[in-house]
């Protein structure tokens, strides 16, 4: 299996500031990766340094086999979708699609013009008297149209209503069936629920470093809650990596990360959500910030 | 033909959520041997679940004899899940109903009667995972 991203060490620093630390990832292809961490991890960063629009003060990339840059075979390969989803507002999307026609080498208009059709999206239209989740459908849509093998999704679907994010989802994922396993996705959100539909690998970042990555039914069926009485969690640590703690005068639970069975009878185990492994590694970052103090993340 | 339904927040994964219908159906006889499964491309441009994950689901059934993929033309029913012979659920309701008529009498309440049936679920789970361990 080959992988569609990988990074090694991977960093960004803006004067003093940290944007990303020593981030050392693997995406491999075909999958749909959810990125997902606090306002100001990094995410932004990683996407911009993977799609080449920012160079890395230390570490490595590798995307799609080569390093990221401003050159038109590689970027021919890739979409990137910008938070603040950009188009011309007083072009119409037949506009956009003859624009992209004369950019993009491997343009597949008649792609645009019939998921727009199907979606009832007028093409005649000016962009910018349509809906919101109309102009994320248009954006969307026409980054598929370069028919990329890789998609860089930043956070598309916040300032969307529930109905027009589903469409959004379900059009994302279509194109990954039609691409056949020849389509990456890494998708950046903080809408946990959506996350666990529809992606099958996470990136975890917080305080600008990765504190978790993988394949996610893997991570979760490494991670259990334990809930037993209060007492000593030392020798659970021996054995096991433990995430995250929460005592009460008489109760603990602890998600740990598994290292073999557990052994003590005391603690009955239970399964994890994606949503519990998120919050707990976001909160693992807050308790471990004090040991790094100087890593601050960019504002976004 | 059925369609799936995925609940992001039910904690259950949402490839088993498939596998879990497909069963359910074959069981009540929705699905019958022969029958197709939606594709793939169906399924997600449905329920906005990732593509590999209906993969996983279908991969999952046909490890258990349940379902064929037949290059080409999709996913097929083979096989009903091994079950008991028909008579048995409504044999074990009666049982189960005279059973919930004597714990309402005793004074319990649905949610003491679903926690009891919860535990007893598990430590019989945790009785059959041990003895299946010593063979």
């Amino acid at each position: 299996m080959s992988l569609a991203i990988e990074t090694h060490e991977l960093s960004k620093r803006y004067r003093r500031v940290s944007a990303l630390t020593e981030c050392t990832v693997a995406v491999p292809e075909g999958r749909i990766s959810a990125l997902v961490g606090p306002n100001g991890a990094g995410k932004t960063t990683l996407l911009r340094l993977l799609a080449g629009l920012a160079g890395p003060t230390g570490g490595t990339a590798s995307v799609l086999g080569g390093a990221p840059r401003q050159d038109p075979a590689f970027l021919a390969e890739i979409g990137f979708l910008a938070q603040e989803i950009p188009l011309y507002r007083r072009f119409t999307a037949e506009d956009h699609i003859r624009i992209g026609a004369h950019m993009n080498p491997r343009w597949d208009a008649a792609l645009v013009r019939t998921r727009l059709t199907e979606l009832r999206i007028p093409l005649d239209q000016r962009v910018g008297t349509l809906s919101g989740g109309q102009r994320a459908q248009v954006a969307l849509a026409l980054t598929l149209a370069k028919r990329p093998r890789l998609l860089l999704l930043d956070e598309p679907v916040a300032a969307l209503d529930p109905l027009a994010r589903r469409n959004f989802l379900t059009t994302l994922t279509a194109a990954m069936a039609d691409a056949d396993g020849d389509l990456t996705v890494v998708l950046s959100s903080h809408l946990v629920t959506d996350l666990e539909r529809v992606c099958d690998h996470i990136v975890l970042l917080a305080g600008s470093r990765v504190q978790l990555c993988g394949d996610i039914d893997t991570l979760l069926a490494e991670h259990k809650f334990l809930v037993g009485p209060r007492k000593d969690t030392a020798p659970i640590e021996r054995t096991h990596q433990v995430v995250h703690t929460v005592t009460t005068a008489r109760q603990s639970t602890l998600l740990i990360r598994l290292n073999g069975p557990v052994t003590d009878p005391s603690y009955q185990a239970e399964d994890v959500s994606l949503e519990e492994l998120v919050l707990a590694y976001m909160g693992a970052d807050e308790a471990a910030a004090g040991k790094h103090l100087t890593t601050v993340g960019e504002g976004s | 033909m059925i369609g799936f339904r995925v609940d992001g927040r039910s904690g259950v994964p949402p490839y088993l959520q498939i596998v879990r219908q497909v069963r359910q159906a074959l069981r009540m006889g929705v699905l019958d041997v022969g029958d197709q499964l939606p594709t793939v491309r169906e399924v997600v441009a449905a329920v906005a679940v990732n593509p590999n994950t209906v993969l996983k689901a279908y991969r999952d059934l046909e490890r258990e004899g349940l379902v064929e993929a037949r290059a080409g033309h999709g996913t097929f029913v083979r096989a009903l899940p091994p079950g008991p012979p028909p008579g048995t659920h409504s044999r074990l309701g009666r049982s189960l109903a005279r059973w919930v008529r004597d714990a309402r009498e005793a004074g319990l309440d649905d949610e003491s009667m679903e926690s009891l049936l919860r535990v007893t679920l598990r430590s019989a789970d945790a009785a059959d995972s041990e003895s299946e361990e010593i063979a």
